[in-house]
C-alpha cells in the first residue's frame, strides 16, 4: 500500500492533528480567545466528521488502523460532540473568567485519540489512543486550577486512570505474548485455533482496563468525584464522546480480536453490565448533587450498553452503538441545562436549587424533564428506544444468561425511576427557591434541541439512524 | 553455553528481587534506586536477548532521565512518611486477599502455559535479518511500518506538555521584561518628561 492510500485513510486523523497545531500557534500567539478562534477549532472537528464520512474504507499501516462503516458511525459522533464540547465550555469559562485557548484544542487532541481507538486495528493503536484521549480529559477536568475540586477531580482521575492503563497494557502485553502479535487480524487467528488460559488471562486484564475508562461497576469509584469536581461542561463532554469511544474499544477488541471467544467473554460482561446498573440504581439514591446523581445515571447506562456488547454479533453491537447515540444527546442535552442555570451567579448543582424551577425558567424545567422520563425509559423518548434495542438485541439472543441480565436489568431501571422522578417532583411542584438568572442562551439553545430530539424528533431520526447503526455493526469481525 | 544461562538467572533474580524491595521499601528514595537497580538488570537482559540498543535506551532514557527525575520529586515533594504508612494496617487484608487471588491465577496460568506450552506457536520475536545490526533495523521500521504510532506518540506527548503549561503557568502581571524594540525606539522624547515648577510648590509623584 502506498503512502497515499495509508494517508487518505487516516485524513480525519490528520486533520485534526494539523488544525490542533495550527490553534495551538495560533492561541500562543495571538493569546485571546475570539469567536474567530472558537468556530476555527469547530469548523476542524467538523472537517474531520466530513471526512470520515466521504473518505475511502480500507485497512491502513498493514492493518493497524481500519477506516470501515463502525469506525465512521462513531466517529462522525464523537467529532461533532466534542464540537459542541467547545462551544458550550467556551461560554462558561469566559463567563468564570478562566477562559484559555487551550481548552479548544485539548478537546481536539482528545476527539483525535477517541478516532484512533474508534477504528484501532492492533493493540498499540488502542493504547495510544486511549493515553491521548485520557491525558487530555485529564487536564480538562483540571482545567479550573484554582478551584479545589476541581484539581481534585483531576488528580483523581488521573491516578485512577494511570492504574487502569497499567491494567490495561498488563493485559496487552499477556495477549501479545500467548497471541504473537499485537494486531486483531492475527489475535483473532491465534484465538480461534487456541483461546489457551493465558490469552484469556490478557483479555481479562484488558476488560478491566477498558471497563475503568467507560467507568463501569466494580471500577467506577472515580466517577461521581470527576464529575462533581470538573467544571459543568467538561462532565457533559465526559459523559458523552468519551464513553462512546470505550464501548468502540470494547466492541473492536471483543467483536475484532475475539470474535470467537464469546462463550468466554460473554459472562465477564453480563456480570459487569449488571453491577453498573445496580450501582448506578442504588447509589443514585442517596445523591443530592445533580452531577454526582448524573455520573450514578450514567454508570447505569454504561450497564445497558455492555450489555448490547455482551449479546454480541450484529444484533448486539447495533443496539450497542444506538444506545450511545441516544444517551449521548440526552446526557449532552442535561449538562447544558445545567450549565445554563445559576442563581445570583452560583451555580445550581443540588436538587433542592431545583424546586420549583418551572416557575421561574418554564422552558428548562420541561427540557429538563424530558431528559429525566428519557434516562428513566419512558416511551415515546429516546431513552426508551435506547433500551428498547438493547433489551430486544438481549431477548432476542436465546441464552438465557442474557435474557435473565435483561430482566434484572429493567428491575434496575426501576429502581433508578426514583432519582429521576423526585427531580420532576421538585422542579414542577416544590416552592420556588428564588429568582433564577438569566440562562446562557446557547447552552439553553443547546438544551432545547436536545430535548426536542428526545422526543419528538428521535422519531424520524431512528429512520436513519437504525440503518447507520446496522450497517456499523456488521463492519466488525472483518479485522 | 553455561555463561549466558548463569548470566540470565543473576539478572532475572536482580530484576525480581528489585522489583519487590521497590514496593516494599519503606523510604521512597530507596524505592527510586531500587528501580533503578531493576532498570540496570533488566537492560543486562536485553543485552542477553541481543537487543543492545533497547538496553542502551533503558539506561539512557529511564535511568538518566526518568529515574532521577523520580528521585528529584520525591526529594522536592515534602512527604510524611509516617502519614503514608498510616492505613497500611487497615487495608492490609482486602489487599493481601486480591494480591493473593491475582498470584494464585498467575501460577495457576504459569502452570498450564508450562505443560501445554504458549498459544502462539510464532511467538518467537522476530529476529533482525542476518547482517543488520538491531539499531538499524529499529530505525528502518519505525518511521515506515510504524509511522502512525511514532506519530502519536508525538501528539501524546504534546498533550502532556500543554497539560503541564495550562495547569501551572501564571501570567505575573507588572513583571519587567526586556523589550528590544522599545529600548531602541526611546528617544528624549519618551524618556525625559520636562516640568515646569512653580516657585515654592514643589511636586510629587
Amino acid at each position: 500500500m502506498t503512502f497515499a492510500a495509508n494517508f487518505s485513510l487516516v485524513l480525519p486523523e490528520v486533520i485534526l492533528g494539523a488544525s490542533a497545531l495550527v490553534l495551538l500557534v495560533w492561541g500562543a500567539f495571538h493569546g485571546k480567545v475570539t469567536p474567530l478562534f472558537t468556530g476555527a477549532a469547530v469548523l476542524a472537528l467538523l472537517g474531520a466528521a466530513v471526512a470520515a464520512v466521504v473518505g475511502p474504507h480500507g485497512h491502513a499501516f498493514n492493518g493497524v488502523y481500519a477506516a470501515d462503516a463502525a469506525a465512521t458511525y462513531a466517529k462522525v459522533a464523537i467529532y461533532g460532540f466534542s464540537a459542541l464540547a467547545i462551544v458550550l465550555g467556551d461560554r462558561w469559562l469566559a463567563a468564570r473568567g478562566d477562559q484559555k485557548f487551550e481548552y479548544a484544542v485539548l478537546v481536539i487532541l482528545s476527539a483525535l485519540g477517541m478516532g484512533v481507538t474508534a477504528s484501532a486495528g492492533d493493540l498499540i493503536s488502542l493504547y495510544v489512543g486511549v493515553e491521548l484521549q485520557s491525558l487530555a480529559l485529564y487536564v480538562l477536568a483540571a482545567f479550573r486550577r484554582d478551584d479545589a475540586k476541581s484539581s481534585e477531580a483531576g488528580l483523581k482521575y488521573f491516578v485512577l486512570g494511570a492504574l487502569s492503563s497499567g491494567l490495561l497494557l498488563y493485559g496487552a502485553s499477556l495477549i501479545y505474548g500467548f497471541a504473537g502479535s499485537t494486531r486483531f487480524e492475527d489475535i483473532a487467528a491465534a484465538a480461534h485455533a487456541n483461546h489457551g488460559m493465558g490469552l484469556l488471562f490478557g483479555l481479562v486484564f484488558l476488560l478491566c482496563g477498558l471497563a475503568f475508562k467507560v467507568s463501569a461497576a466494580p471500577f467506577h469509584m472515580w466517577t461521581p468525584d470527576v464529575y462533581e469536581g470538573a467544571p459543568t461542561p467538561v462532565v457533559g463532554f465526559f459523559a458523552a464522546a468519551p464513553k462512546l469511544a470505550a464501548m468502540m474499544m470494547f466492541a473492536r477488541v471483543l467483536g475484532d480480536a475475539f470474535p470467537d471467544s464469546v462463550a468466554q467473554w460473554r459472562q465477564i460482561l453480563v456480570i459487569t453490565a449488571l453491577a453498573s446498573v445496580f450501582v448506578g440504581a442504588f447509589a443514585g439514591l442517596a445523591q443530592n448533587n445533580l452531577k454526582r446523581l448524573w455520573a450514578y445515571s450514567s454508570i447505569a447506562n454504561v450497564g445497558y450498553a455492555l450489555l448490547g456488547v455482551a449479546t454480541g454479533g450484529e444484533t448486539g453491537l447495533h443496539s450497542m452503538l444506538l444506545f450511545m447515540t441516544l444517551y449521548m444527546v440526552d446526557v449532552t442535552g442535561f449538562f447544558a441545562c445545567l450549565q445554563a442555570l445559576s442563581r445570583d451567579g452560583k451555580p445550581m448543582e443540588t436538587i433542592e436549587d431545583m424546586a420549583g424551577l418551572v416557575k421561574h425558567r418554564p422552558g428548562v424545567a420541561v427540557a429538563m424533564t424530558a431528559f429525566s422520563l428519557s434516562a428513566l425509559g419512558i416511551p415515546p423518548f429516546s431513552g426508551f428506544w435506547a433500551k428498547f434495542y438493547v433489551f430486544g438485541a438481549a431477548m432476542g439472543s436465546g441464552d438465557v444468561l442474557l435474557q435473565w441480565a435483561a430482566v434484572l436489568g429493567l428491575v434496575g431501571s426501576v429502581v433508578a425511576a426514583f432519582y429521576y422522578l423526585r427531580l420532576i417532583k421538585t422542579m414542577w411542584f416544590d416552592a420556588p427557591e428564588g429568582a433564577v438568572d438569566k440562562p446562557q442562551p446557547i447552552a439553553r439553545a443547546v438544551g432545547f434541541v436536545a430535548a426536542a430530539f428526545s422526543f419528538p424528533i428521535v422519531l424520524v431520526a431512528l429512520i436513519w439512524l437504525d440503518p447507520a447503526a446496522r450497517a456499523a455493526a456488521a463492519a466488525f469481525g472483518h479485522a | 553455553m553455561a555463561l549466558p544461562a548463569i548470566a540470565f538467572y543473576l539478572l532475572a533474580v536482580a530484576t525480581v528481587v528489585a522489583g519487590l524491595l521497590v514496593v516494599s521499601a519503606k523510604n521512597p528514595v530507596h524505592s527510586v534506586l531500587f528501580l533503578i537497580t531493576a532498570f540496570f538488570s533488566a537492560a543486562g537482559l536485553f543485552v542477553l536477548m541481543g537487543a543492545e540498543f533497547l538496553a542502551m535506551l533503558l539506561i539512557v532514557v529511564y535511568v538518566g532521565a526518568v529515574a532521577v527525575l523520580f528521585l528529584f520529586v520525591v526529594m522536592m515533594l515534602d512527604v510524611d512518611f509516617a502519614e503514608l504508612r498510616q492505613g497500611f494496617a487497615q487495608y492490609l487484608p482486602i489487599g493481601g486477599l486480591v494480591g493473593g487471588i491475582l498470584t494464585l491465577e498467575m501460577i495457576f496460568v504459569a502452570a498450564t502455559v508450562a505443560t501445554n506450552g504458549a498459544a502462539g506457536k510464532n511467538a518467537l520475536p522476530m529476529a533482525s535479518p542476518v547482517g543488520v545490526p538491531n539499531t538499524e533495523a529499529i530505525g528502518r521500521v519505525l518511521y515506515t511500518d510504524y509511522i502512525f504510532f511514532f506519530q502519536l506518540a508525538g501528539l501524546v506527548l504534546l498533550v502532556a506538555m500543554i497539560g503541564a503549561i495550562v495547569l501551572t503557568l501564571r501570567h505575573k502581571p507588572g513583571v519587567k521584561r526586556q523589550d528590544i524594540g522599545k529600548q531602541i525606539a526611546r528617544t528624549p522624547k519618551t524618556g525625559m518628561e520636562i516640568v515646569q515648577i512653580k516657585p515654592g510648590e514643589g511636586i510629587s509623584e
